[in-house]
């Protein structure tokens, strides 16, 4: 049984489509990068896995389950019972997103206490061993400290901390260094990386940056426009990538030695389409060479260990 | 924090000088206060005399630092017109005028908060509407005229309440009320924007991304943050209630410091405004003052 498995997953804010076909399996232990460029519905993804969607947006899908457990006919209070405890997230807003009121031990000691129970005190000491295995010195200190007295790469820290005090099987990075300097976005994705590997985690990394799912991905998913079009292991897709716009995402991407120096990196002319409710057939057939009349149709997401969504792959 | 507190201060004291010598100033601009004391038929010697005696020839100054160095001792001399001690007559009214003003702001505070979260929550439904309904209808109505219509309903109609006086606590009920009215608005309002401003924060998303109760997201990481505004405005409020019930002390007959300063104010009685308005003054730098120190409890950003 997959730890993650969404299947035709669609989200909807009022006439918008957001998400119109996203299928995502995310394996225990392995580490799923989802890419694509902003707006194509890869936060919104992740959001709709735990639950968090903003007021007003309309979730459904073929199949939304976590371990075997069936996500969709979750209450909101069934759902608080395993987000922070069995799956957690984090976000791209380190600045903002621990509360400025209370202290960095307070905040990471109630989500223990929370859904284990125990002390305050044996969460405390759970939280200083968490401070340090994310690399933050003097831990004992920072436990006192409110968010407003640490950096961004601190926060970040804190939060990759915060998620792992339950020792979570899922933990969702949405874009966990877009908001970080160069040289802190490298430190905290070797120390997730690190994470990942040494507590077995299932990770599901957003991310728009194809150097970082060249480095950590177990498989990619690319996402373009609502939906998933391409998912396979992370080597195979870079030898051998079958959608044009995956294609074409690699292209635009600078490899030393591969290209003459002077010459032009590739560009993907046009631009993303406004997809409406009545949106129909693949997001990419206005950029695309390859387009043909039956782009205009549904496509369905086909192939076994390398799916892709494309009528030249049918 | 200590910074903090000693810089907060040295500013109340600062504010309360200021106050001090434009309670001074303002008394003197009013003309001249020796003719005034000494009344219409008085003579030229008549008020010669009362300016003597009451030290008004002396140089401004002079007469400036001698009232200044009696009140920091809490001596504001005698009134005129009661032949007590004005202290006396302050220390007399202010229990009534203190437990008008923390009955009102209690009201106004349980009153407010529930409803401003519950709009918050409720965001753009029709709960949202009528709490926005009520809270315009608070701000639209004058509050002598809910006194009176309180009276007619609650005092005469169904004989619930006492309609004047101070005897006992249900006397303090009917005017806690009126005074709550006028504070409920503004308070129902910040407490609502606030909360739908924490509501929609990203820290609010990570407390729901941790699987924290609904309670605890509320009330532990939401309303702490919406809170800072709502103190500060709770705490001028209260101010204003305390400085500025004379109209409410007044029609429910409530013998406080606001009425005794509208008394004093008509019959020119200088010692006993200078005084009132110092002591409010101070109240109200006192109360801004311990606004600033809770919200530096509850936001330790504000601590540095």
């Amino acid at each position: 049984m997959s730890l993650l498995e969404i299947r035709d997953l669609h989200v909807r804010f009022g006439a918008t489509a957001a998400v119109r076909g996203a299928d995502i399996v995310v394996e225990r232990g392995e580490t799923h990068c989802i890419v694509g460029e902003s707006g194509c519905g890869k936060s919104v993804t992740s959001l709709a896995v735990m639950g968090l969607l903003a007021k007003g947006a309309q979730r459904r899908a073929g199949r939304m389950a976590f371990d075997g457990i069936d996500l969709q006919p979750m209450s909101e209070r069934q759902l608080s019972r395993l987000r922070g405890d069995r799956m957690a997230m984090i976000f791209q807003e380190p600045m903002t997103s621990l509360n400025p009121a209370y202290t960095v031990g307070s905040q990471m000691a109630e989500v223990r206490t929370r859904h284990k129970g125990g002390s305050r005190r044996a969460a405390l000491e759970r939280a200083e061993e968490l401070l340090a295995k994310v690399g933050i010195t003097a831990p004992g200190l920072r436990l006192g400290q409110f968010p407003h007295q640490l950096s961004g790469g601190l926060r970040q820290r804190v939060m990759i901390a915060m998620a792992l005090m339950n020792d979570p099987e899922l933990l969702i990075a949405d874009e966990p260094t877009t908001a970080l300097d160069v040289t802190i976005q490298a430190q905290i994705l070797r120390l997730l990386a690190q994470l990942q590997s040494e507590l077995g985690l299932g990770l599901m990394l957003i991310t728009h940056d194809l150097g970082v799912v060249a480095r950590v991905a177990t498989r990619v998913s690319v996402m373009y426009a609502g939906q998933v079009v391409e998912s396979a292991p992370t080597a195979e897709l870079f030898a051998n990538p079958q959608h044009p716009y995956t294609r074409g995402l690699l292209d635009c991407l600078p490899v030393p030695g591969k290209l003459p120096p002077g010459s032009q990196l590739g560009t993907i002319p046009g631009m993303v389409p406004k997809l409406t409710e009545d949106f129909r057939g693949c997001g990419f057939r206005s950029r695309c060479g390859f387009a043909q009349p039956a782009c205009e149709n549904e496509i369905p997401l086909t192939g076994d260990n390398h799916l892709c969504r494309c009528v030249l792959a049918q | 924090m200590v910074n903090f507190v000693l810089r907060r201060l040295v500013l109340a004291a600062l504010v309360s000088l200021t106050v001090l010598t434009l309670a001074f100033t303002l008394t003197r601009l009013s003309g001249d206060l020796a003719i005034s004391i000494a009344g219409p038929s008085a003579t030229q010697e008549d008020i010669e005399l009362v300016r003597r005696s009451y030290g008004l020839d002396r140089p401004l100054l002079e007469q400036f630092f001698a009232w200044v160095s009696r009140a920091a001792v809490g001596d504001f001399g005698e009134s005129f017109f009661f032949r007590a001690r004005v202290s006396d007559l302050i220390l007399e009214r202010m229990p009534v005028t203190l437990t008008l003003g923390l009955v009102g702001l209690s009201i106004a505070l349980v009153v407010s908060i529930p409803m401003g979260i519950l709009a918050a929550v409720r965001e753009n439904t029709w709960v949202d509407r009528v709490v926005q309904l009520i809270a315009m209808l608070g701000q639209a109505m004058p509050g002598f005229w809910i006194g009176l219509i309180m009276m007619i309903f609650f005092g005469l109609q169904l004989g619930w309440l006492p309609v004047s006086g101070t005897g006992s606590w249900e006397h303090y009920v009917m005017p806690g009320a009126v005074l709550a009215f006028s504070a409920i608005p503004a308070l129902t309002r910040l407490t609502r924007s606030g909360m739908i401003q924490a509501l929609g924060s990203d820290y609010i998303r990570t407390a729901r991304a941790k699987g924290l109760s609904r309670f605890s997201i509320l009330f532990k990481h939401a309303l702490r943050n919406a809170a800072l505004p709502v103190v500060s405005i709770a705490s001028v409020q209260l101010g204003f209630m305390l400085g500025g019930s004379i109209v409410i002390e007044s029609v429910f007959a409530l013998h406080g410091v606001g009425f005794l300063a509208w008394e004093s104010i008509t019959k020119n009685d200088f010692p006993v405004v200078q005084a009132v308005v110092l002591v409010l003054a101070v109240i109200y730098v006192g109360l801004t003052l311990a606004a600033d120190m809770l919200n530096a409890l509850l936001d330790p950003r504000l601590r540095g």
